[in-house]
């Protein structure tokens, strides 16, 4: 091919423009009203990369490229088209592929470059394959317990940081050697093994609560794998799309730790659901008052302001549409209603507004924690479906609370708290929720779709 | 060697900070589609794995394929399943329209 001399430069020119594509897909992501337009460029930069690597003259065979690219599609779309409830399995499902791709090229760099692997290059091969292992198996876990093919409860035992850190800690010192003797192969299958290992002993003690730290870090995990990738294929746009991935990773990561009050190398090091068995146990019998979907109606159609907070109970309970019909009855009454979204609500960040998005409720009518909280001491009805322990006062005022510190929505400042719930059982962490137990609290027994289902009929809404 | 390596540390900053400056703007709504959107992107790593797979290897051929040809059916379903979902998920995002009496 020397008699074409520029078609190394152009595709190093498809690079650049798929990397600037790239960031302009994130920055205008950043807006409901350009983030469609995000995505565009994000395809037209991948299109550009993908179309440009084909050039590539050292590929001298396409067979089993396009048969994996028609296969990959095959899988893919099925993959895009899951319900929006299945949004957080299916996004830990993609961790995991992403990993597997990242981990199967280091795999193969590794025994086609031996023996002799360039110290820094087997550094950063080993950190690719590390992570991309860990973040492989992780992540079919997390999905496996999303999908609830997996139990969800933790599982703790005695030792288990010490048994999770001790077996992070042989992979590293096994990278260690290899980094200083590349040439003894034989060490390699340990650091692609010993981490596959790690990445299902780190889930095992996750709860359903913890996901959406656990899925944002993963998420971390999964980018600087492919930008350690890049260092080892010296591909400068692999290298920008990991720390792209990377960064946003973390950012999600720090944001959940903060919204459940647990320090950053807490989350790092995978300590997460430990305080959970905790409390429990010390459980009265308080009298607590409930009422009927006629009573919640009528509290609901006087009021001006009505704040709903939504919880993975909603989800759970497959509400959303009927919270949509409640919203339009409420509306067309001239109520004020609008939605405080706990940043740790659902199974993965950002995870209500997708689904009270998809049921039609417009993104406005969406806040932040920090958004809403101001609102409550105004607002006449905070409806709590399907939420706990982000509701819960003992985090503001409680020192002994597990979850004191937590950043919690104020609904106990409202005039009127309705609580939709099943029972009087506690919440995941197993912790006492005192809202429960407030004069102006009245609790709505009953499963979330079809209390509100009841309480919409009454409001005379409704599509049936 | 060394002077690539550089260069490739320096990118790798730049875009670390550039990825916290524009990330950071993104705003919590759309924070379930920034995840599926920067899996998606993340899926370059595809262009590894073509290469791979359909690079002439002296040695280590049958291996390079296969492993290859798995890693490009990986990236790809979550390229196509993550741009897919995302804009899925974009297109449900709207605003209250005008209020109708």
């Amino acid at each position: 091919m020397t008699n074409m001399p520029g078609l190394e430069t152009i595709i190093e020119i498809t690079y650049l423009i798929a990397t600037a594509l790239f960031i302009l897909a994130l920055k205008w992501l950043s807006s409901p009203t350009t983030a469609r337009r995000g995505v565009f460029a994000g395809e037209l930069g991948m299109l550009l990369a993908i179309a440009g690597t084909l050039l590539h003259h050292g590929i001298v065979e396409y067979k089993w490229i396009v048969i994996a690219l028609v296969l990959g599609t095959i899988i893919g779309v099925p993959l895009g088209e899951v319900a929006m409830t299945a949004v957080p399995q299916r996004t830990a499902l993609s961790h995991a592929f992403g990993a597997l791709c990242v981990t199967l090229v280091g795999t193969a760099e590794f025994y086609l470059r031996t023996p002799d692997v360039p110290r820094f290059m087997m550094g950063v091969l080993s950190l690719e394959v590390i992570l991309g292992s860990l973040t492989f198996t992780g992540s079919l876990m997390a999905a496996g317990k999303l999908q609830e093919v997996l139990p969800q409860r933790p599982i703790t035992y005695k030792g288990q940081n010490i048994v999770n850190l001790g077996l992070l800690g042989v992979a590293v010192v096994v990278a260690g050697i290899l980094v200083a003797h590349p040439e003894k192969t034989q060490l390699f299958p340990l650091i692609v093994g010993i981490p596959l290992l790690f990445g299902v002993m780190m889930i095992i003690p996750i709860g359903g609560a913890d996901m959406p730290t656990v899925i944002s870090l993963l998420n971390s995990y999964a980018g600087l794998s492919a930008a350690a990738m890049g260092f080892v294929l010296d591909s400068k746009l692999l290298i920008i799309a990991g720390a792209l991935d990377g960064a946003s990773g973390l950012i999600l990561s720090i944001n959940m730790s903060k919204a459940m009050n647990r320090s950053f190398t807490n989350v790092l090091f995978g300590a997460f659901g430990q305080e959970q068995a905790a409390v429990a146990g010390k459980q009265e019998a308080r009298p607590v008052r409930s009422a009927t979907p006629e009573e919640a109606a009528a509290i609901l159609a006087a009021a001006n302001k009505v704040v709903i907070v939504p919880g993975y109970g909603m989800a759970v309970a497959q509400a959303q549409h009927k919270v949509r019909e409640l919203y339009d009855a409420l509306t067309k009454r001239g109520v004020d209603v609008k939605f405080g979204i706990h940043p740790v609500a659902g199974r993965m960040p950002g995870h209500m507004n997708v689904l009270l998005a998809e049921a039609d409720i417009p993104y406005d009518k969406l806040l932040d924690m920090e958004d809403v909280n101001g609102d409550f001491p105004q607002t006449d009805v905070a409806l709590v479906i399907g939420a706990n322990d982000v509701t819960n006062p003992a985090a503001r005022t409680d020192a002994a609370s597990p979850i004191f510190g937590m950043p919690v929505l104020d609904v106990d400042k409202a005039r009127t708290v309705m609580v939709i719930k099943r029972s009087m059982g506690a919440g995941f962490a197993g912790i006492e929720n005192p809202l429960y137990y407030l004069d102006k609290t009245l609790m709505l027994f009953g499963d979330a779709k079809s209390f509100v289902g009841s309480i919409v009929r009454e409001l005379g809404g409704g599509h049936e | 060697m060394k002077l690539d390596l550089l260069t490739s540390l320096y990118v790798f900053m730049l875009a670390a900070f550039i990825g916290f400056e524009v990330i950071r703007r993104v705003s919590p709504l759309l924070h379930t589609p920034l995840m599926s959107l920067t899996n998606a992107l993340d899926a370059i790593a595809v262009v590894g794995a073509i290469i791979l797979a359909g690079e002439y290897h002296a040695h280590g051929a049958m291996l390079a394929k296969i492993l290859g040809t798995i890693a490009i059916v990986a990236a790809t379903s979550n390229i196509v399943g993550g741009f897919l979902i995302t804009d899925r998920m974009l297109k449900m995002f709207k605003a209250s329209g005008p209020k109708k009496p």
